[in-house]
């Protein structure tokens, strides 16, 4: 089952081309995450998939139904916190969870649940929006989305006024989500977020998917890091094929080596003799950089 | 599009929850005022002699453009006096507060980022547009009902009381509706608001002009939605069908609004924002240029539509020459020559020009807290800049531009005077007449920086002086108000130029009372907390 599915989506801005030809592919109850700097397009593809942006070609698709034209009936199953929440200032916290959930077509809650998390989330639920610092207004669409039960979540960079404590809160919440069967869509240019949750990346850069995949998926096309305390030649381990990068500081080398390349360099390293060695999968922040540290400043955007 | 109006309902009563005490502070304003003004109006002009008296000057143009078309005037009844003389200030005052209420609940939503967060819910696309516009038509229901009792108790008759409290509400559901097109058009509630605001200033110059034309209304005047309201003869010779005008005109502007709603995205307007610079130009680094660069908007707006609408108030100057050449004792019998009469009718109009400068300087110093409350003012005393430097720089450009809009007014209506008439030192002489208006613009401007010193959460109150100032000149002497509730208004302090001499006194008095209280206000955003949200 696929939960949302665009294809080469379009979604021009005046002269300002937000999406080009975007995919995306979300199945039922995956985590999936939805990686790129300010300005790729994250925020405009939730908008499309919510039905609030019309784009100019392509298709979406959100629990099988056009995010447009039956964007009521895609909302009653699905929950959306954005990154940016404005409230009603002289609404209270708890009165504005109470009307969202309300208008989502509940009842308010105010059983255990809705304790529960206002309680996790350290939120008063007594004081006016207006008093409500960016951390506890996006709190407070939070708790109201967590209310619901949905079949999909969205969440565009749901963190990113949160402090650290409030955000291990919330991964626990999206972890139950997922074991609860949900499926969640968060976007984020938070690495270690999307590491942690995911189990699915898409990348966006200039409004096009640049990768796609499992976090493994991903991986395989890298390389991973290598550290080792050896006898080899470092002149001859930096020779050997598919080697990057290589530092020698007395007998600890450092280098970088291709996924595919892998087994040729570590018979080599065996067969000089190895004291200490450790092979770590490359950080997503190594990912990210590669897609969008050069890339980006040469785009100058 | 599926289910276009889920979740109508609920968007209604949050809209209703949101402005409990809105409604009922506008209600009371209106409904209070309309239930006040019969018995006023019988003590004033107890018999029907003194109503004749009354009826004899409303010819005159300047009566003419701040009342509406002489109907009954051969046999003027209590209700035709209340229909001539109360209506045009009740129609342009739910006018008004349809526009804000209608902007406030699409627009203003919108652009704060609250829409998404409700589309984001089971709301349909046009949900939330269509739960403010009944909103905002339930609001000028009520009102008008409330309109229609209070003229009952009043005396009045029944079908005249029900077809003005009627006329009342017709007339705001259609100005709501021109604020669902303006809304439309461009992603900001400001701008929103100001398009709705010109096209209420156009209705009433057509309205005004049209009816000097012809006393009982021209084809100019039928341009006007305010007039098709005035033009049901109220308490005279009452027909209900230029009301179906005003509700043809809804329908037709709502299916606009809808047209154009479809063609957008949640949050844009009909064309894409365009660049700006990349880099400040040296103005805007000066020490007023920011308050002249976020106010610059708001000055040009202004200014432009008080020297046009001067223009066309100097221009009726020639019907007053026509009145006194029809009824060459008129001037005899107001004891005023020709030249007197259309001093004192310069007069008229440039008191009520100020109520545009007024407006413009409080809503400017106003933004003040908008600035402060948005995090931005913040941002810019973080730089640096002293609280003192940067609110005195903020006020300096107000004052500097309620003279320019002063002198401007001046000009505008000396233009129109001189163009109809052939006066040939109108221009010169009303230019400079109008700066006696300078010490009111500045209490008036002052007592809201005043409050926004002092008592921030407050300074919204600056707006009662304002309309206080309005209500005073409009009516005041209408309704024979006493001296010292008059006088609360700084305009009607002072003297009536060019007509009147331009007695320092009372204009020293007034310069003193703006010094306390900006020095007040000064001194106040000094000691205070700087408030952000």
């Amino acid at each position: 089952m696929t939960a949302i599915r665009t294809e080469n989506l379009v979604k021009t801005f005046g002269t300002t081309r937000a999406l080009d030809g975007f995919d995306l592919t979300v199945e039922t109850g995956q985590v999936a995450g939805f990686l790129g700097p300010n300005g790729a397009g994250k925020s405009t593809t939730i908008r499309v998939l919510l039905g609030m942006l019309r784009a100019d070609s392509g298709s979406a698709s959100v629990l099988g139904m056009d995010p447009f034209r039956d964007a009521v009936a895609v909302h009653r199953r699905l929950a959306y916190v954005a990154g940016d929440v404005s409230l009603w200032p002289n609404l209270t916290g708890g009165e504005i969870v109470d009307l969202l959930t309300r208008i989502h077509g509940g009842t308010p809650r105010r059983d255990a649940r809705r304790a529960d998390l206002l309680d996790r989330f350290e939120l008063d639920p007594t004081k006016k929006a207006r008093t409500y610092s960016k951390g506890n207004r996006q709190k407070v669409a939070l708790v109201a989305a967590l209310c619901t039960d949905a079949e999909l979540y969205l969440f565009d960079e749901p963190t990113s006024g949160l402090d650290p404590l409030m955000e291990a809160v919330f991964t626990d919440e999206v972890r139950a989500l997922r074991d609860a069967g949900h499926t969640v869509l968060l976007s984020s240019h938070i690495l270690a977020e999307v590491e942690k949750l995911c189990d699915t990346v898409t990348i966006i850069r200039s409004g096009r998917a640049v990768e796609t995949g499992t976090l493994g998926d991903l991986r395989h096309l890298t390389r991973s890091s290598v550290t080792a305390t050896t006898a080899a030649d470092p002149a001859r381990l930096a020779a050997l094929p598919g080697v990057h990068d290589l530092v020698a500081e007395d007998a600890r080398v450092r280098f970088d080596v291709d996924d595919a390349e892998i087994s040729g360099v570590l018979a080599a390293l065996n067969e000089a003799g190895v004291s200490h060695l450790t092979v770590a999968p490359p950080s997503l922040e190594e990912l990210f950089m590669r897609h969008y540290g050069d890339e980006t400043v040469a785009a100058g955007a | 599009m599926r289910e276009p109006w889920a979740g109508t309902g609920q968007l209604l009563r949050l809209a209703l929850r949101r402005d409990r005490i809105r409604i009922l502070i506008w209600f009371v304003a209106i409904v209070g005022t309309v239930a006040a003004t019969v018995p006023a109006l019988e003590v004033a002009y107890p018999d029907a002699a003194a109503r004749q008296a009354r009826a004899a000057i409303l010819t005159n143009p300047s009566a003419v453009m701040m009342t509406g078309p002489a109907f009954g005037l051969d046999d003027y009844t209590l209700g035709a006096m209340v229909a001539n003389e109360l209506s045009l200030s009740l129609f342009v005052t739910v006018a008004v507060m349809s526009v804000l209420l209608t902007v406030r609940h699409t627009r203003s939503e919108e652009e704060a980022g609250r829409t998404e967060l409700l589309r984001g819910l089971p709301v349909g696309h046009y949900a939330p547009a269509t739960a403010a516009l009944v909103h905002v038509a339930g609001v000028n229901l009520v009102i008008g009902a409330g309109t229609a009792l209070a003229l009952l108790g009043g005396g009045l008759e029944v079908a005249g009381s029900a077809a003005m409290g009627l006329a009342t509400a017709v007339t705001g559901l259609v100005f709501g509706a021109v604020a669902a097109v303006t809304t439309q058009v461009t992603a900001h509630a400001r701008a929103a608001t100001g398009m709705a605001m010109v096209v209420l200033a156009a209705a009433f110059v057509a309205r005004g002009v049209g009816d000097v034309i012809d006393s009982q209304g021209s084809w100019l005047s039928w341009l006007s939605p305010l007039a098709w309201a005035q033009q049901t003869r109220l308490f005279v010779d009452l027909r209900w069908w230029p009301l179906a005008l005003s509700l043809a005109l809804t329908v037709v502007l709502l299916a606009v609004s809808v047209r154009l709603a479809r063609r957008r995205d949640l949050g844009a307007g009909l064309r894409p924002e365009r660049g700006g610079r990349a880099a400040a130009n040296p103005i805007l680094l000066s020490g007023q240029g920011l308050a002249l660069r976020l106010l610059r908007g708001t000055i040009i707006g202004w200014s432009v539509g008080l020297v046009l609408m001067a223009i066309t108030f100097g221009s009726l100057a020639n019907s007053l020459e026509d009145m006194l050449a029809e009824v060459p004792d008129l001037g005899a019998w107001i004891g005023m020559g020709g030249g007197d009469l259309i001093d004192a009718f310069a007069g008229a109009m440039l008191s009520f020009l100020v109520f545009g400068v007024g407006a413009f300087a409080v809503g400017a110093v106003l933004r003040l807290k908008t600035e402060e409350e948005g995090g931005r003012g913040e941002a810019v005393l973080a730089t640096g800049a002293s609280r003192l430097g940067w609110v005195a720089n903020w006020f300096a450009v107000v004052v500097v531009a309620s003279i320019v809009m002063l002198v401007l007014s001046g000009l505008g209506l000396g233009l129109g005077v001189q163009a109809a008439t052939g006066s040939a030192d109108a221009i010169g002489r009303l230019a400079v007449s109008s700066l006696a208006y300078l010490p009111a613009v500045l209490v008036m401007a002052a007592l809201a920086l005043a409050l926004f010193g002092l008592v921030p959460p407050l300074a919204g109150l600056a707006w009662v002086l304002v309309a206080w100032v309005v209500f005073v000149g409009w009516v005041g002497a209408l309704l024979d108000l006493p001296a010292g509730l008059m006088g609360i208004s700084p305009v009607d302090r002072t003297p009536t130029v060019p007509v009147e001499a331009a007695d320092p006194g009372p204009l020293l008095v007034l310069t003193a009372i703006a010094a306390v209280l900006t020095i007040g206000g000064l001194l106040g955003i000094r000691r205070r907390d700087i408030r952000s949200s």
